[in-house]
């Protein structure tokens, strides 16, 4: 197994690059569908509940509801974005398009193209986040310059979310399985995470809970950024995220050889 | 054998209990066109996936362009072009913009890729397609494209799994022709099938697979003569059980397959004569193939 698993690990540094041209060349061709796609849920989320619960919530943590929210979706948004690309699409090019199959006769590896495909997740990731955060600040809801702050965290939520996706694509026999992952696992993380509500509105247990989410990481680093307010725990959350996105690697790449390479 | 192009020493392979390759040995020579021949599930693309290295012999050692598999077959592959068995183009791509996707994988400029595509889309007869969407190609377009997609890296050793399997005998012969082309040039070619008439046509030598071990290996006409070696009667329309007792005087040998009696005979007419008047008869006479020889050797039809 190990010397299998280290020759199916990336060969170098940028031969991921031309999964990734791949993807982009694919995308670039639906582009306007796509970003709809990826931004359509997180805006009416912001505006639905930003001005709806606003009303009755008022402000929360000093600050309006919907500002308060707009992090929270922006993090959301990228969550979504590289968990759909990578359970979704990635899973197809796997299996019903049989696109990495053609891809392992060349000289690139099985880590090559985790590689490739876990950058384009995070790629797709950060232009829903980022949009999410644009429109935000254009309405008011962000503070300049320190939202600029709030880009590289959306990236890196990006890549957090579609290592662990990667698990669950290596994980599911079919695409009804993928559908768990989203419900069970993505949905309510939404809620523990504090980006609808604070944290410490939540019973002590599933504190501790959040404590551990990646997301709840993505939003304490997004948040004070979109705000303005002076940045907690800064090493805690990106270590958690890189941890998030780089353990789950390895690991996928260890299950996606026993399910491809026997 | 250290300067073959592809070199199998006792590879085994299982999943689970099933054995799939058993013990196989063979080398492919540079420059030849080497068969792995057999029915469906004999483990011809098993092999095929050893050699590139993306399934690991349990047993054995497999040695491909001087490198060893599968430790080093990214090594061996950038020199490889694979012909798989399914197509796997990019389907929402044109047929440039495949080829252009391809030789990024092997580290090519987009410059590099548009120097080399009119050739190969003239060596795939797809010039008038260069701009066409993939997913609007005929199949036999798409197994030509997929053809010069393989040849993006200049490859001394290509690998054909099946290539011409579900073509309209036209394309195949487009294929089969291509082919040639390409052994005229200097390729190595190792091809798995189970055409017969493909593996006669094109391959230097071959080797039988069946249940994952080599049943024979030599040159398609050298293995006809030497096993069969006779004219070949095809008899059908009876009961092939009475049939063989009524001609069984005049042949060297008699296989039944199902409905069909094969009448292996130095002289045909006498079998003819034998027969003669009966009605509802069918006789075919034939030179023997690979079919005959695969058929003396396990007793069954290829393709049954």
């Amino acid at each position: 197994m190990s010397e299998a698993y280290l020759a199916a690990l990336p060969a170098n540094a940028w031969n991921w690059i031309a999964i990734w041209r791949r993807n982009y060349l694919a995308w670039r061709k639906v582009a306007v569908a796509s970003l709809l796609g990826n931004l359509a849920d997180p805006m009416t989320n912001l505006f639905g509940l930003g001005f709806g619960l606003g009303i009755m919530v008022g402000r929360v943590e000093g600050t309006s509801y919907i500002a308060f929210l707009a992090a929270g979706m922006a993090g959301a948004a990228a969550m979504t974005a590289a968990t759909f690309e990578t359970i979704y699409a990635t899973f197809a090019r796997m299996q019903a398009q049989r696109t990495w199959e053609a891809i392992l006769c060349t000289q690139l590896t099985l880590g090559d193209i985790i590689l490739g495909e876990l950058m384009w997740a995070a790629s797709k990731a950060f232009l829903a986040g980022t949009g999410v955060t644009i429109v935000a600040g254009l309405l008011g809801y962000a503070t300049w310059p320190s939202v600029l702050y709030a880009l590289p965290a959306i990236a890196l939520t990006g890549l957090a979310f579609a290592s662990l996706a990667m698990v669950v694509t290596a994980l599911a026999p079919s695409y009804d399985y993928l559908v768990f992952y989203q419900t069970l696992v993505l949905t309510p993380m939404v809620f523990l995470s504090g980006a609808v509500f604070p944290v410490n509105r939540l019973p002590d247990a599933f504190q501790s809970v959040s404590r551990f989410l990646p997301l709840a990481h993505a939003v304490g680093l997004i948040r004070p950024a979109m705000l303005g307010d002076p940045m907690a725990s800064l090493a805690v959350h990106i270590g958690a995220l890189c941890i998030y996105a780089v353990v789950p690697f390895f690991f996928s790449a260890a299950l996606l050889l026993r399910r491809l390479m026997r | 054998m250290s300067n073959a192009a592809i070199d199998l020493a006792s590879v085994s392979k299982s999943y689970g209990k099933k054995i799939v390759v058993d013990g196989l040995s063979f080398a492919v020579a540079p420059g030849e066109c080497f068969g792995l021949l057999g029915p469906n599930g004999a483990g011809k693309s098993t092999v095929t996936r050893m050699i590139l290295g993306m399934a690991s012999p349990d047993a054995g050692k497999i040695t491909v362009l001087g490198q060893p598999v599968p430790a080093r077959a990214r090594v061996a592959r950038a020199r490889i072009g694979v012909v798989p068995q399914f197509d796997n183009l990019d389907l929402q791509f044109t047929v440039r913009e495949n080829l252009r996707v391809f030789g990024r994988y092997f580290g090519m400029s987009r410059r590099d890729v548009e120097a080399l595509t009119p050739s190969l889309l003239e060596f795939a007869r797809l010039e008038h397609k260069a701009d066409a969407r993939v997913a609007e190609l005929s199949g036999g377009m798409k197994r030509c494209l997929t053809l010069a997609r393989a040849l993006i890296n200049d490859p001394q050793l290509l690998i054909m799994d099946e290539p011409t399997t579900g073509l309209d005998p036209h394309a195949r012969h487009l294929i089969w022709e291509r082919l040639r082309a390409l052994l005229a040039r200097g390729k190595t070619i190792l091809l798995t099938t189970h055409f017969m008439e493909e593996a006669e046509r094109l391959c230097d030598r071959l080797c039988v697979l069946e249940k994952g071990r080599k049943i024979v290996e030599g040159r398609p006409h050298a293995l006809v003569d030497e096993l069969i070696g006779c004219h070949v009667m095809e008899i059908y329309g009876g009961n092939p059980h009475e049939l063989q007792a009524l001609v069984n005087p005049y042949a060297q040998r008699i296989e039944v397959s199902g409905e069909t009696l094969f009448c292996y005979a130095s002289d045909p007419e006498l079998v003819r004569v034998e027969l003669r008047g009966r009605t509802g008869l069918r006789l075919i006479q034939r030179p023997p193939n690979l079919e005959d020889v695969f058929l003396r050797l396990t007793g069954r039809e290829m393709n049954k």
